[in-house]
């Protein structure tokens, strides 16, 4: 069997994923933790491109993009299938994957960064999650079906975990029970699977890690005006 | 068989990408053509999360954004394939189109500005296509290998709408003597019997881009 190797960051959501998904898989792979301020000749020459984590490695070849390599996975390890068969089903599956990039990512980027105006990058947050909730989730208890995550419920991990600590840091909170209920109780129930609960960086170091990065940018913001 | 539609926008990139994909497969399908700027009932009912072109409909089914558009029809219609079969390779065709989508404010940032922030913008865009150059396409004729895959679809806007763009722009990022590769790969895609028979008329495309472009580096208003 050849071997596979996982370049990643501790503190990084987008690691996790690959990590989710080879163990929902049961593959073995060895883990190599990545300094970014210090970036090693290993990553520069597995991802001369992108220069960052997650990279995988299987037989010798580099894969970046988590994205790319969750579907590299799927496509791989057909065993514990995390895409629907049906092809309507699964090109939503990708629709859904797509908008975490193009509308979930930069309102999470808006809201960390605000500096001011909290309150407002919040709400504009909210209304793209309640996009999620609404046309994404409906009623299912995951995305990927009532019993079973998917690669969806893998890429929107980071809102089950990592968004509670930023709510914390940045002091407003956004994935409340009381106006995002299913997509709020689905958080509660993604954590609970076993191979997410099993694998999740320690939530006091994540905390101070994030305090620290948005202490740099009030800083910055200060500075400048 | 079941019906297969495309609503689509003449000048959009990322509807060719569609069209080009079905006709290389031998796919008939209907078009539909939808005013972007004053967008029709049918447009917000089909894609009604983003609300844009193109949307792609089969029995009945919808399914909106290229790129996952393109996969369905890749495995709806095996024929003539447009992704590698080995894994990896699939992997570096999807990462190549991930780049120039994700990459996309920094190669269009020169065609919304002027003066000095255009200049840097330019050069910005020149580094992007260095990467596309030097690591996606190196020595190939086509970036997935021998010939036309869902890659070069997807950088289609490079032999077509990039030109537009510069000349509307008046400022050339695409230059032949430092992309002489990527020069090569664009004269071979429009080379391609589909791509050829399948483009949107560069006169108007420049006008296009022209009226596109007054909009964006108009003075506010006070």
């Amino acid at each position: 069997m050849e071997e596979v190797k996982l370049l990643g960051f501790w503190p990084s959501s987008f690691v996790y994923r690959v990590i989710w998904a080879l163990k929902l898989k049961g593959v073995k792979f060895d883990y190599i933790e990545e300094d970014l301020s210090n970036k090693s000749e290993l990553l520069l020459q597995y991802n001369p491109v992108r220069k960052n984590v997650p990279v995988l490695v299987h037989g010798g070849k580099s894969i970046a993009e988590s994205l790319v390599i969750l579907e590299y996975i799927e496509e791989t390890w057909p065993q514990n299938p995390l895409l629907p068969k049906d092809p309507h089903e699964k090109a939503l599956a990708r629709f859904w994957m797509q908008f975490g990039v193009d509308k979930i990512r930069p309102a999470i980027f808006a809201y960390f960064r605000a500096i001011g105006e909290e309150g407002e990058k919040a709400k504009e947050f909210q209304e793209v999650l309640k996009i999620v909730e609404k046309q994404g989730l409906g009623d299912q208890k995951f995305f990927g079906g009532d019993n079973t995550i998917g690669l969806v419920d893998i890429a929107f991990g980071m809102l089950a975990y990592w968004l509670e600590c930023i709510e914390e840091v940045v002091g407003v909170k956004v994935l409340e029970a009381s106006s995002l209920p299913r997509l709020h109780a689905w958080a509660q129930n993604f954590k609970q699977v076993p191979v997410v609960k099993d694998n999740l960086p320690d939530r006091g170091k994540l905390l101070a890690h994030y305090k620290h990065s948005r202490e740099k940018l009030i800083l910055a913001a200060s500075s400048s005006q | 068989m079941e019906e297969v539609k495309v609503i689509g926008f003449w000048a959009s990139p990322y509807v060719y990408r569609v069209t080009w994909a079905l006709n290389l497969k031998g796919v008939e399908y209907e078009y539909q053509e939808e005013d972007v700027f004053n967008k029709s009932d049918l447009l917000l009912q089909y894609n009604p999360v983003h609300k844009k072109v193109p949307v792609f409909v089969h029995g009945g089914k919808r399914i909106a954004e290229s790129t996952v558009i393109l996969e369905y029809i890749e495995e709806t219609w095996p024929q003539n394939p447009l992704l590698p079969t080995d894994p990896h390779a699939r992997a570096m065709a999807r990462f190549w189109t991930k780049f120039g989508d994700d990459k996309k404010p920094d190669f269009f940032g020169f065609f919304k500005s002027a003066g000095e922030e255009q200049i840097k913008a330019a050069k910005e865009a020149q580094e992007c296509l260095k990467i596309l150059e030097e690591h996606g396409l190196e020595d190939k004729k086509f970036f997935d290998g021998d010939k036309i895959g869902m890659t070069d679809l997807s950088l289609g806007w490079l032999a077509f709408w990039l030109e537009a763009m510069e000349g509307a722009a008046g400022v050339q990022v695409l230059d032949v003597n430092s992309f002489p590769r990527l020069h090569a790969w664009i004269r071979n895609l429009k080379e391609v019997p589909v791509i050829k028979e399948n483009h949107p008329d560069q006169t108007r495309l420049l006008a296009y881009f022209k009226w596109l472009r007054e909009m964006y580096t108009k003075p506010a208003t006070t």
